[in-house]
């Protein structure tokens, strides 16, 4: 537009063809240079901020994946555990294990003795490490009337200040460790009685207001189920309406209408989903708040437009001549899509299908409204139990003002990007597998 | 073959499903506000670590929300606890006793206090409420008592006491729960405390309350964002700055930062506790009598709550921020709520 053609020039002889596209020809390779170098340039900016956005999380999250645990003699013996023999798992399972662990902590420190010091003292380890000792215990009962070396889990600020979140040589006001502490824990590092292992609680336990004890198995199975749902109702929901419009209905003003609302709901705002979810699940037909269920259900409402969608173009996409040898050798209507066209169609179809549960993965909003912006510990084992998932879990944990949930809202915003990465990979590769081309 | 195995885990899925959903509940729900969800999540666990119970599931649903749900009705379908940062009103209370939830105790559980704070390195102020409102409001009377956007600049032009820096405040959004307290608390009752606008409030109610909720957007108010913990860095940055938290942020940021006087007096946790630091609020939650004995733990429950273990000032809830009542209330709190003695209509 803006090179609108400059009047002939006026001289002498007419000029020939071949002479005006020589003129423009620099003009035009210049231009295409250009876009291509625009092209780039954008490829490479979008790259750029992805790259940004990965170093940034991993570098904040990567050190989740390794946990403080503080190496104690703990003095396991039968008359305290199990002063009947019986070894019974009832028996085990009540005995004090965290007065042990505090025991173990003040023969480190022998000189302490006022309750209030001790109390600090027996700060160094986390509230949970009892628990943890006593499932120890109770997996391996021969440790009874030994006093092993076991690792104990250290408290969220001891964990930090080992991971040099704190700074040990700021002033003692400016941070949340005091000097008696650090002086504590530098003892026992000198005893190479401090090490960080890797985090296995992370990724084994639900939730907690303890960072130190917060996991994400509980989000991750609940997104599982929550996802198995969303996949075993829409895909066969979304296909079956696929190959109803694309190759039996009628071709009318209904049908054109109905195409127009798929395309339409494949661009309503998620929380809208979520609202008619409260409305209708759990409002209308009772389904249990905070369940894998009624979410499954409100992600395969939205996820449906999607899979519709792709399935569809897959299914135009295989050519009108297996249709018609189909036909031809006299298979009927029904045989001609179930043995020819879908097979054809189903990598297509599955590509759409994958990318709409990775969708269904990430999203969090429409879920604010079905009650799974929740506090749940137990890791959920069935599609009624109360559950929360993966992006929820993240929100909940960026909220919390303790310091070492910091890293562990990083380290599960890994674990979502990597689910995430392997269900794309995995709609790439299905498709490169089992597409065929004409 | 393909079909009955279709066939088979259809009908699996279907008893699987509502088998799970017709049985009774054994977990209790909770539900209700954001402020109280850090206590009462750190409460639900601690009990479902003991290992009788299972772990209460909470839900973050802000208070309004969860008096919605759990005046709902009796049954399994319906929250058996919501928690609340403010009294349950009335209205809510009558919408209970029509859904057939007549006996709600009510358990006070302590108080949430907002500071308005300044680096340490900078004076400490001391402010009026009506101070607060003159610096934040988005209108305020001129002398004829006709409303314009706020003139002032400076701490000075509010009141000649104070010194002669601009104001700039940091604090939450509009979406923030403790925006809707400062909001409440401190700007309300500074308005209140200007006759022309107090006035108003019998005539024009609704601009009343536009006035006093008006939050000025010309740059003397800084949305922050929702954490608090930025706010706190932000102000050690700048020493002319104030901002807006919860008090358990200031309790942990007391080497960085100090609370604002509010008429007279410092955020502290004795003051708070007592009552007379103005900007503080109760926190309550409710139980639904009527679920004790269907649901299994809510007495244990309460009691783990109402325990000083746990919401004594020496507690683990005091960890998290909570400030406790004062050791009287509490005795008394604590027997009405396990004896669930049912509250009255509120006014």
């Amino acid at each position: 537009m803006n090179n609108t053609p400059s009047p002939p020039p006026a001289s002498d002889a007419p000029r020939r063809t071949i002479d005006i596209v020589n003129a423009s020809l620099k003009r035009r390779y210049a231009r295409e240079r250009r876009f291509r170098r625009l092209g780039a340039f954008a490829v490479a900016l979008g790259l750029s901020f992805v790259v940004l956005l990965f170093t940034d999380i991993v570098s904040k999250g990567y050190t989740a994946f390794a946990q403080t645990y503080i190496q104690l003699p703990l003095n396991l013996s039968a008359e305290v555990i199990d002063p009947s023999g019986s070894r019974e798992p009832a028996t085990l399972a009540a005995a004090n294990y965290t007065k042990l662990i505090r025991d173990a902590l003040r023969q480190q420190f022998p000189d302490l003795t006022e309750r209030q010091a001790l109390r600090r003292l027996y700060a160094l380890v986390s509230v949970g490490a009892g628990d943890l000792v006593r499932e120890q215990v109770l997996a391996e009962p021969a440790l009874i009337g030994t006093t092993p070396e076991l690792w104990v889990l250290a408290d969220d600020d001891i964990d930090m200040l080992v991971k040099g979140n704190i700074d040990r040589t700021a002033a003692p006001e400016d941070r949340r460790v005091s000097d008696e502490t650090i002086g504590w824990v530098t003892q026992l590092e000198q005893q190479g009685r401090v090490a960080k292992r890797f985090n296995t609680i992370f990724l084994t336990h639900g939730t907690s207001r303890e960072p130190e004890l917060a996991g994400i198995a509980g989000a991750l199975m609940g997104s599982f189920y929550t996802l198995l749902l969303t996949l075993l109702l829409s895909f066969p929901i979304g296909v079956g309406a696929a190959l109803y419009l694309e190759e039996f209905a009628p071709k009318n003003r209904w049908t054109d209408l109905i195409e127009v609302n798929i395309n339409n709901l494949a661009a309503v705002p998620s929380i809208v989903f979520g609202l008619l979810g409260l409305a209708v699940f759990i409002g209308f037909f009772g389904i249990p708040r905070s369940t894998p269920l009624v979410a499954a259900l409100v992600m395969t409402i939205m996820t449906l437009p999607t899979i519709i969608i792709a399935s569809r173009v897959a299914l135009k996409s295989v050519p009108p001549s297996i249709r018609e040898a189909a036909l031809g050798v006299g298979a009927s209507a029904l045989q001609t899509q179930f043995h020819h066209v879908l097979p054809l169609a189903l990598p297509g179809m599955l590509t759409g299908a994958i990318i709409g549960m990775a969708r269904a993965l990430g999203e969090s909003a429409p879920l604010l409204m079905i009650g799974m912006i929740a506090f749940i510990v137990d890791i959920p084992s069935g599609f009624t139990d109360s559950a929360t998932v993966l992006p929820v879990q993240i929100f909940l944990w960026a909220d919390s003002p303790e310091r070492a949930f910091v890293e562990r809202t990083s380290a599960a915003i890994i674990v979502l990007l990597a689910f995430l990465f392997l269900m794309n990979l995995a709609a790439v590769l299905l498709r490169r597998k089992f597409e065929r081309r004409w | 073959m393909n079909k009955t195995l279709l066939t088979s885990a259809v009908a699996v899925a279907m008893t699987l499903l509502s088998g799970q959903a017709l049985a009774a509940r054994d977990t209790i729900n909770i539900v209700g506000s954001s402020t109280v969800f850090p206590f009462s999540t750190a409460v639900a666990e601690t009990f479902g670590r003991t290992g009788k119970f299972n772990t209460p599931k909470v839900e973050s649903t802000g208070t309004g929300g969860g008096m919605k749900l759990f005046c709902g009705g009796v049954g399994v379908d319906h929250p058996d606890i919501t928690n609340a940062s403010r009294q349950m009103k009335a209205s809510e209370f009558e919408n209970c006793q029509k859904a057939g939830v007549t006996e709600i105790t009510e358990v006070k559980i302590g108080f949430d206090g907002i500071a308005i704070a300044n680096a340490k390195s900078a004076k400490q102020l001391d402010l009026s409420l009506k101070d607060i409102f003159l610096a934040l409001a988005k209108d305020v009377p001129d002398s004829s008592g006709k409303f314009v956007p706020n003139p002032n600049k400076t701490w000075k032009d509010v009141n000649s006491a104070l010194p002669d820096t601009k104001i700039e405040v940091l604090g939450p959004p509009p979406t923030s729960g403790t925006r809707d307290a400062f909001v409440e608390l401190a700007m309300e009752g500074g308005c209140n405390s200007i006759p022309v606008i107090k006035a108003l409030k019998k005539s024009d109610e609704k601009l009343h309350k536009a006035v006093c909720g008006g939050v000025r957007e010309d740059g003397a108010y800084v949305e922050a964002g929702e954490n608090d913990n930025l706010i706190v860095q932000k102000l050690s940055s700048n020493k002319n700055a104030l901002g807006i938290f919860g008090y358990s942020f200031l309790d942990q940021n007391t080497d960085k930062v100090q609370g604002s006087k509010i008429a007279g007096v410092a955020p502290s946790y004795d003051a708070i506790s007592d009552g007379s630091y103005p900007v503080s609020r109760s926190i309550y939650f409710y139980v639904k009598n009527a679920h004790v004995g269907t649901i299994p733990g809510i007495k244990e429950f309460v009691s783990e709550f109402t325990n000083d273990k746990a919401w004594g000032p020496e507690g683990y809830l005091a960890d998290k921020g909570l400030i406790s009542l004062p050791d009287a209330d509490r005795t008394s709190v604590a027997k009405s709520a396990r004896a669930l003695t049912p509250m009255s209509k509120p006014e």
